[in-house]
């Protein structure tokens, strides 16, 4: 498509080094990503190429373990813990920012938003420093609510992108009809937000699931999260099975979020 | 309150309204107004005249920052738009763009948890009342502009509410089907036997459609009358020049005598008119003239020579428009046929009755100034 059927030579050329430079970039930034997936399955314990064999011994290792099985237990917990809050607390805070009535709404949206922006290890100290002193430190509840406020922004993001092509008049409209708050919020605007909801709600579950720093501070061996046993077992005994949990992670991030747009593509086109 | 509600027949009164925004400026001054059962009130007037604040104070959308609304007798300050059982029709149709159309026009029924079969029934019914009884099955995305204000128009209506309030419901349709579009609209106002209040700032769909017309300028009712008394009474300069087409001019009072009072333009041209309210010797005075007042003929309360500078033909009447002595310009309306051409010096004559003469304030200016820029 690049080309037309009578490129000149310095057409050609110019595409070369477009599609060059472009090679370059997903070699350097992307391909480092799927490193792991074949040392995954690789039969013996070293981590060089080429691959020794095929085998799943390490998948059996992650998943036929006690400490692995908890770990990931342990992470699966509180991302949807982190999801349920961080979707339904950004999905209202989307609504009031995009409330033209709203003062300093540019101020607020900063707030909200400076997790992001944010070194984490400060959130981290912060949070474990702050929950410490109500007892929330190493319990699930503290990990739940640090994750919560790191994955929540992606929430006000997507929601109230989806919510600037949403016309207000439709609740004063659902109103007058005689549907109260709740109803013409779920019957009204949910349906039309919904893609956002949804790949919003997908981004928090993947922002916490793979959430380490805030996990080392606030959490207990008793709440040992996924990224901490791969962590742990980077420092003390390099095996292949961080690399069976790391594919086992990508997998779950790259399909959850295929779910979400799928999802949400089927809401718009509804 | 009772005894209130039956000594008038009013199903909606606005008792001392008033409605500021930002706490500074009115965006309503002092609404008294009643609408009466079975009544088409229109609400006109320009942009910012405060016709829409004061219907959505009406829907439950805004709330008065003085003074109270009674709707069939009861305040209704502390009720929600969900609990006032008004039907409403919005200027961009406001459908619900994932429903059908059917699902649409059932959602006040489902809301209201109405048994599915009956609800169904009084779909269809007003589905056939405005004349889509095919098209439930169809998102409204995938209607014409005219279908989906009828779709509007039966979510409205299906629950039968005794009020419902339109919002500029014509003013995104074509010329064409919006004419169309008011006789449906006042044909459903006769069948169903509605109260409607109707926003808009078309003064010939006001003209065309209301019972009674409330003219709103700068937050206040200036009059409110049937749409021939305010075409033919206007009590305010603003009036006589937003409803209707008027000539104005400037000019100072020079004597009043009983129901009649002569004024002198600005060049000095000395006119016989009739005083509107309170017109004083010496006062500054506007004088408006119907166009269609004013003759082609040489005898007249009041007779002027002018030069007819171009002449429009619009099929039913000819538009004249003609320079006055003292740089003002006429516009005046005649039947077709032969009577002037364009460059010739024509006689022009009108009664001091058609010739109304109106106080001149701050505002008059204001209009004056609109009329020569526009």
């Amino acid at each position: 498509m690049l080309l037309s059927p009578y490129a000149t030579l310095g057409d050609r050329l110019r595409i070369g080094v477009l599609i060059g430079w472009c090679a370059l970039v997903l070699a350097f930034l992307v391909l480092p990503i799927f490193v792991p997936v074949p040392l995954s399955v690789n039969s013996e314990a070293f981590f060089t190429f080429p691959l020794a064999g095929f085998s799943w011994r390490w998948y059996e290792e992650v998943l036929g373990s006690d400490q692995w099985r908890e770990a990931i237990w342990h992470s699966i917990v509180i991302a949807i813990g982190a999801t349920v809050l961080a979707t339904g607390l950004g999905t209202l805070a989307a609504i009031g920012l995009t409330n033209p009535r709203l003062p300093a709404r540019r101020v607020i949206m900063g707030i909200l938003i400076s997790p992001l922006i944010v070194p984490v290890v400060i959130t981290a100290v912060g949070a474990y420093l702050f929950y410490a002193r109500f007892g929330l430190a190493s319990t699930f509840s503290g990990i739940i609510l640090a994750h919560t406020a790191v994955a929540s922004p992606f929430v006000v993001v997507t929601v109230g992108a989806s919510l600037a092509n949403f016309d207000r008049a439709l609740m004063n409209a659902a109103s007058i009809c005689g549907a109260r708050p709740w109803t013409a919020f779920r019957r009204v605007m949910l349906p039309a937000i919904l893609p956002g909801v949804l790949s919003g709600a997908a981004f928090a579950f993947v922002t916490s699931f793979d959430e380490l720093v805030i996990s080392l501070f606030l959490a207990s061996a008793d709440q040992r999260t996924l990224p901490m046993q791969m962590f742990t077992g980077l420092r003390e005994h390099l095996s292949p099975a961080i690399t069976a949990a790391a594919t086992l992670m990508m997998s779950l991030s790259i399909v959850l979020l295929i779910v979400a747009d799928r999802l949400a593509h089927r809401g718009r086109r509804d | 309150m009772p005894v209130q509600a039956s000594e008038t027949d009013a199903l909606v009164r606005f008792v001392g309204v008033q409605k500021s925004y930002d706490g500074h400026t009115l965006a309503v001054r002092d609404l008294n107004l009643d609408v009466n059962r079975g009544e088409f009130l229109t609400l006109l007037g320009p942009s910012g005249s405060g016709k829409t604040t004061t219907l959505n104070m009406l829907a439950g959308f805004e709330r008065p920052t003085r003074g109270e609304i009674l709707l069939a007798g009861r305040p209704v300050d502390r009720l929600p738009p969900y609990q006032r059982d008004i039907g409403m029709v919005f200027q961009n149709y406001a459908l619900f763009p994932h429903m059908s159309v059917a699902e649409n026009v059932a959602f006040p029924l489902s809301v209201r948890r109405v048994a599915r079969a009956e609800a169904e029934q009084r779909v269809k019914r007003a589905l056939a009342t405005v004349r889509l009884e095919a098209f439930g099955d169809r998102r409204p995305g995938q209607l014409s502009g005219g279908q989906q204000q009828r779709v509007a128009l039966a979510r409205a209506l299906v629950f039968e509410p005794a009020l419902v309030l339109m919002d500029e419901p014509l003013g995104a349709l074509d010329k064409k089907l919006r004419e169309h579009m008011q006789i449906e609209i006042k044909l459903l106002h006769e069948q169903l036997g509605l109260t409607v209040v109707y926003v808009t700032h078309d003064q010939s769909e006001a003209l065309t459609m209301s019972d009674r017309v409330a003219v709103f300028h700068d937050g206040e009712v200036v009059q409110l009358g049937p749409p021939d008394t305010l075409y033919s009474r206007p009590r305010t300069p603003f009036v006589a020049g937003f409803i209707g087409e008027n000539n104005l001019l400037p000019g100072r009072c020079e004597t009043v005598e009983g129901a009649g009072a002569t004024i002198r333009l600005q060049d000095g041209t000395m006119l016989h008119a009739t005083p509107v309210g309170a017109v004083a010797p010496g006062a500054r005075v506007v004088v408006a003239i119907r166009p269609e007042a004013i003759r082609l003929a040489e005898t007249g309360d009041n007779v002027c020579r002018a030069l007819v500078r171009s002449v429009i033909y619009l099929g039913d009447h000819q538009r004249l428009i003609c320079d006055v002595a003292n740089g003002a310009t006429l516009t005046v309306k005649v039947p077709p046929g032969p009577g002037a051409t364009a460059g010739e010096t024509q006689a022009l004559a009108w009664s001091a009755v058609d010739c109304l003469a109106f106080a001149a304030d701050a505002s008059t200016d204001a209009t004056l100034n609109e009329e020569w820029n526009a």
